[in-house]
């Protein structure tokens, strides 16, 4: 073994620091808010659009019946009570429970493709179409967009529990899993503010 | 006690130890090496040869935009062609050249290094994201070349690139390059924004973070907020070209200024996003060529980050001839004028650096110091686009034209070239010349005045901007004919530039560490670095790393050397938090990268490339993202949780 | 000696930029009607003062370089941050220019408020109204009146009567276009679903040339207009004149041209009243031969030009809307003659 021969100097060791972390202090964290800031930007831009284009407009929605409201609204409660087993298997992944994690998985997997399915529903109950006035235009967009990431949320799960079952699990796995959680809080709050915007700004607005 | 002043007793340096860090992070060679790699210093250097590439494209187009508007009436380029080749300059020095070379290029080179860590945050991402840069460039020029290039001007106003007047593929091919070129962007904004803030130095706590680092993480955040805006322009853009949407069919209920706001809403950050790594630069090389710390650290960091926010508020001042009520415009003009505040904020402390600071003339401080001479003449005449009424008269002009080349070349060209001179000598190992570069300035300071300057007066002329010729009735010929002489000089520094660049890589005089005796961290590992970056990861003992060093700073141990092992540090003050392990050498980047591609490519030809494009992208995303089962047994053997 | 050289070429650039832009047609700085010369003060006090502050800043930095006395080496590190003392004599300095700056800014922007008010309209009860329609590319042009045959519709030109408050509406038929005569007012678009308003006023009697301000495609480079401020008796004259529908053709030559345009393509696009033509795709030839110009502006209105003008006007604006049209040259004579006498 070749050393150096230079007098000592002090050191920093390191090598007792953790390899598993959780929350803000890992750099999975500030990649998914990273990405969340992204796509909550585009929503929110996108929204400031719809509602321009409201501005320019005497009847909302001009020329279409109304939203129908049944699927829509479906869609809400099943994804404010899915925040309940996405909180657990958050807080089960960050202790490393193994077995709680994949029935969570398996239960949030079922619940996502569920609204997968509620959600072709209501692209027909929109009763507006995309290529008739600025109007159909702004909601396919926005309820695509909002699909866009409930379907690759559902993907992500769906690929995260065949991990958690068929691969050697070590700590990385968990923060993936605790990851997922956040952004299935995302699809949430974004589909909330999408719901108001179709379906409620109609009516109100 | 910080965990830097408590470090502990010593250690010995092992050469093996060395000699293993070589093994574990080098990457491939070889031609099909070469697409594997994750160095954050090779993806660095690869998007400045691409963006320089780029920058001469651009500077092509415009000597030929000079060469057909030297003389009235002139018939070297008919309007057709003429209009693509403005829109091509444009388009290319703003999204394939100016951001990422001020941002994405010299970010992704400089602030692993500056921050004294191995790599950049999430490397495969890294890698992905100069490919997808690459290929959107690709895309624009594949058009531009086979007729196809965009003739709608750099912004795209509809009606005029909407379905009706802009038929064919030439808009679509310009808005899904911008798709392309934003989603490289912001995934480098994420990569910087984790690296600077996870992945310091211990020691080096917030404020005592250098100022470029500084600059760059700034651009991330406004390049988060600001490209979701170009990205829903265009992508709504793109769908009422391809499939009937009605977002900007006034018949519709559409609107053609909804357009012009969420263009705008990005387009001004933009300008700021590549202006303040202008400004990061230049206050880095002030500093080390006054050989004193900068004045004003404090203040130059807030009026950044007050650039940054305040830039958001501005962007209706490109509208004030659209029609907007007053009271609107007026709330536009103050934000418009209070962002001066902030830039000359900068200036001041500049100044009271070099005023105090003992001034060294090199090339890279003449390149910062042409800042002073032109961009704050741009500067300046932005204030009088600011103003609504003087705005009505100037704006479309050639007076804008001016404006906007004096604040963008000399914000962020002038500084780039400071920066090139500077950090040089660290990428190669080499100084470039003295003589050429003293004479790549002068041309270019030269050329760049007689070029735009006349410009102001042209546009007070009456000369609008974007036209492909002009009646020789008006009194705008001796003037334009000065300013394409001005460009010749311009081109001739350029070159001079370029020949230095070759003739440096094998004659120029050795670089050492640090040949300037700079205070940042780049500065303390070899020119250029090894693959691993530090032999011996530093700690930070102030604002200057190494000219507050003490004489015994600690250095940081405990990191395995057998696989990619990387310090994470806490937020405030960069005390040890984690250790986490970064990929190695992997196709997947260029392999997603390509699916991405085919995706993004496919669908503004044909719907049916929607799904394959999405199903292809997806599947290469699954393979980046499947865990590899030796590493995880590896990784799972040593774990330790966090408490 | 280098701050004098510097301060000089400054001193002579402005000037340059001074003199060389008060120059005549389309310009700026050349106003002929109260918005342009409002726009004109503001320009000049605006100016004044960024001159007087980029001279400041290169005095500062000039003599902060010449000031430099040793050559320092870069090899010696400065010391380090903990052994120097505050500098609160540069924090003056620096929070003094900071606060000269907020002062002037705001010196600016009052100022540019109340302009911007000042020129937003000239009160006027009974302005001449004007709307201005934008094609690619030529300028459609309308004095609406309350009786629909009153109303008078030609293109590219535009009369108005010296001292009186005029009201130009805009709006645009294809894409955005901008209505741009720098010597009466700032510029205003033209865009599709919108209808913006712009005061103007000439004060002085005088042609003033105008150009489209925002690139609207192939032929936005030639796309311009003219204000024509004239007396009022003249421009009543000129009003009656448009207004009337021009007789039909006695000379048996312009009989002959009317039938020509009557039996080609020409009818298809173009309105020329009392001869039954009436489609509205290109501008209005009822009083062709009353303009100065042809095609927006680009040459002047005489029997060479029109000639060229209507054989091939893809020679002359390639990309423009109007076809080739390949007459005989009898018929073409004809034609021509017959248009000369539209006026």
């Amino acid at each position: 073994m070749a050393t150096l021969t230079r007098p000592p100097r002090p050191v920093l060791d390191v090598s007792h620091t953790p390899t598993v972390v959780f929350g803000n202090r890992s750099i999975i964290w500030w990649g998914q808010w990273g990405m969340m800031a992204i796509e909550g930007t585009m929503f929110a831009i996108f929204i400031a659009t719809y509602f321009f284009l409201r501005t320019r407009e005497t009847d909302w929605p001009p020329g279409f019946a109304l939203p129908a409201m049944k699927w829509g609204s479906i869609n809400l409660v099943i994804l404010v009570l899915s925040c309940i087993p996405n909180a657990m298997i958050k807080r089960k992944a960050e202790k490393g429970q193994l077995q709680a994690v994949r029935l969570g998985l398996i239960v949030m997997v079922v619940i996502a493709i569920v609204n997968c399915g509620i959600r072709a529903l209501e692209f027909p109950s929109l009763n507006c179409v995309w290529d008739g006035n600025a109007y159909g235009s702004a909601t396919w967009t926005l309820l695509g967009f909002h699909t866009f990431h409930l379907v690759a949320d559902t993907l992500d799960s769906l690929v995260l529990t065949v991990i958690m079952f068929a691969t050697p699990i070590e700590g990385r796995r968990y923060q993936d899993v605790s990851i997922n959680a956040i952004y299935w809080y995302f699809i949430v709050v974004t589909w909330a503010a999408t719901y108001l915007v179709i379906y409620w700004a109609p009516r109100w607005v | 006690m910080t965990p830097v002043e408590q470090a502990g007793t010593a250690s010995v340096v092992e050469v093996d130890s060395l000699q293993r860090l070589e093994q574990t992070w080098k990457d491939p060679g070889g031609f099909w090496g070469w697409f594997t790699h994750v160095n954050h210093r090779s993806i660095g250097k690869r998007f400045m040869v691409t963006a320089f590439a780029f920058f001469l494209a651009g500077g092509v187009l415009a000597a030929l935009m000079r060469l057909q508007l030297s003389r009235p009436e002139n018939h070297f380029l008919g309007p057709d062609l003429y209009n693509q080749i403005f829109t091509m300059h444009g388009s290319t020095m703003m999204f394939l050249f100016a951001v990422p070379m001020m941002f994405e290029a010299l970010a992704v080179y400089l602030v692993p290094l500056m921050v004294g860590n191995r790599n950049i945050c999430f490397p495969r991402l890294n890698a992905y994201s100069y490919y997808i840069y690459l290929f959107g460039g690709l895309l624009l020029y594949a058009g531009f070349f086979t007729n196809t290039g965009p003739d709608v001007g750099w912004f795209a106003y509809v009606p005029l690139s909407g379905p009706d007047f802009t038929p064919g593929k030439r808009a679509d091919i310009w808005a899904q390059m911008i798709t392309f070129t934003e989603l490289s962007a912001l995934a480098v904004a994420i990569e910087v924004i984790c690296t600077t803030f996870k992945m310091r130095a211990p020691g080096m706590s917030l404020n005592r973070i250098p100022l470029f680092v500084w600059a760059q993480t700034i651009v991330a955040f406004m390049v988060i907020f600001a490209m979701p805006a170009v990205m829903l322009s265009s992508t709504m853009l793109l769908l009422d070209r391809t499939v009937n949407t009605h977002f900007y069919n006034p018949a519709e209920g559409g609107d053609a200024i909804l357009y012009q706001h969420l263009f705008w809403f990005f387009g001004h950050p933009e300008v700021y996003i590549i202006f303040i790594p202008g400004t990061g630069i230049v206050s880095t090389i002030i500093s080390t060529f006054s050989r004193r710390r900068i004045f004003g650290y404090t203040a130059i960091l807030l009026s950044m980050v007050g650039t940054a926010f305040v830039g958001f508020g501005l962007w209706v001042h490109h509208m004030f001839a659209t029609g907007l009520p007053q009271m609107g415009e007026s709330f536009f003009t103050a934000a418009s004028l209070m962002v001066v505040i902030a830039t000359g904020t900068q200036v001041f402390c500049w100044l009271v650096t070099m005023w105090t600071g003992k001034v060294v003339l090199k090339s890279p401080m003449l390149f910062a110091l042409a800042f002073f001479f032109i961009f704050i003449m741009g500067g300046l005449t932005g204030v009088l686009m600011a103003s609504v009424p003087v705005d009505l008269q100037i704006h479309d002009t050639f007076f804008i034209v001016a404006h906007f080349h004096y604040v963008l070349i000399g914000g962020a060209v002038f500084p780039l070239f400071a920066a090139l001179y500077y950090w040089m000598p660290k990428i190669t190992g080499r100084l470039l010349n003295e003589a050429a570069a003293k004479w790549h300035f002068w041309l270019f300071f030269i050329g760049f005045n007689l070029t735009f300057f006349p410009m102001h007066i042209l546009g007070l002329r009456g000369m609008p901007r974007r036209i492909y010729t002009y009646p020789s009735a008006m009194p705008w010929r001796n003037l334009n004919l000065l300013a394409s002489t001005g460009a010749v000089l311009m081109t001739v520094a350029v070159l001079i530039f370029i020949v230095n660049f070759f003739w440096h890589v094998k004659h120029g005089e050795i670089a050492g560490n640090n040949p300037w005796g700079a205070a940042t961290l780049e500065w303390a590992t070899t020119s250029p670095p090894p693959v691993y970056n530090f032999a011996e990861l530093p700690t930070v003992n102030g604002r200057d790393a190494l000219w507050d060093a003490s004489p015994q700073q600690p250095i940081v141990t405990g990191l395995d050397d057998d696989c990619r092992q990387v310090l994470m540090t806490h937020v405030m003050d960069a005390d040890p938090d984690h250790r986490d392990e970064f990929p190695g050498p992997t196709p997947i980047p260029i392999i997603a990268a390509i699916a991405t591609s085919i995706f993004f490519i496919g669908t503004i030809f044909t719907a049916k490339a929607f799904f394959p494009g999405i199903i292809l992208t997806g599947i290469a995303l699954l393979i980046w993202y499947w865990p590899k089962r030796q590493a995880s047994l590896r990784r799972r053997k040593r774990e330790i949780w966090q408490r | 000696m280098k701050r004098r050289l510097l301060f000089g070429t400054l001193a002579l650039c402005f000037g340059i930029l001074f003199l060389a832009s008060c120059h005549g047609n389309q310009s700026a700085l050349n106003s002929a009607g109260p918005q342009a010369a409002r726009i004109e003060r503001l320009w000049w006090l605006i100016f004044s003062i960024i001159l007087a502050v980029y001279v400041i800043v290169l005095l500062w930095l000039g003599t902060a370089l010449w000031r430099r006395k040793t050559t320092v080496s870069l090899n010696t590190f400065p010391p380090p941050q903990k052994d120097l003392k505050p500098e609160r004599g540069a924090t003056l300095v620096v929070g003094g220019a900071i606060g000269l700056t907020v002062l002037l800014l705001f010196v600016i922007l009052t100022a540019s408020v109340l302009t911007g008010h000042a020129i937003a309209n000239l009160n006027s009860k009974n302005p001449i109204s004007i709307d201005i329609v934008g094609h690619q590319w030529w300028w459609e042009v309308r004095y609406e009146a309350t009786q629909a045959d009153q109303t008078v519709v030609t293109a590219n030109e535009i009369h108005i009567p010296v001292g009186q408050p005029v009201v130009i509406k805009t709006s645009s038929a294809d894409v955005i276009h901008s209505f741009w005569a720098p010597n009466l007012h700032g510029k205003r678009d033209l865009i599709p679903g919108y209808e913006n308003a712009l005061w103007i006023q000439a004060d002085r009697e005088g042609t003033f040339r105008g150009q489209c301000a925002e690139f609207c495609g192939h032929q936005h480079a030639h796309m311009a207009f003219f204000v024509i401020a004239e007396p009022l008796d003249k421009f009543n004259a000129w009003l009656a004149n448009q207004v009337s529908t021009p007789p039909s053709p006695i000379d048996p030559l312009a009989k002959q041209g009317e039938q020509v345009f009557l039996t080609h393509t020409c009818v298809m696009c173009h309105t020329i009243r009392g001869s039954g033509a009436g489609a509205k795709l290109g501008p209005d030839l009822t009083h062709l031969a009353s303009r100065t110009t042809i095609a927006a502006g680009t040459l002047p209105n005489n029997r060479g030009n029109l000639a060229g003008w209507i054989l091939d006007s893809q020679s002359i604006k390639p990309g423009n809307k109007m076809p080739p049209n390949p007459l005989k040259s009898d018929d073409l004579n004809a034609l021509l003659t017959y248009l000369q006498t539209l006026h």
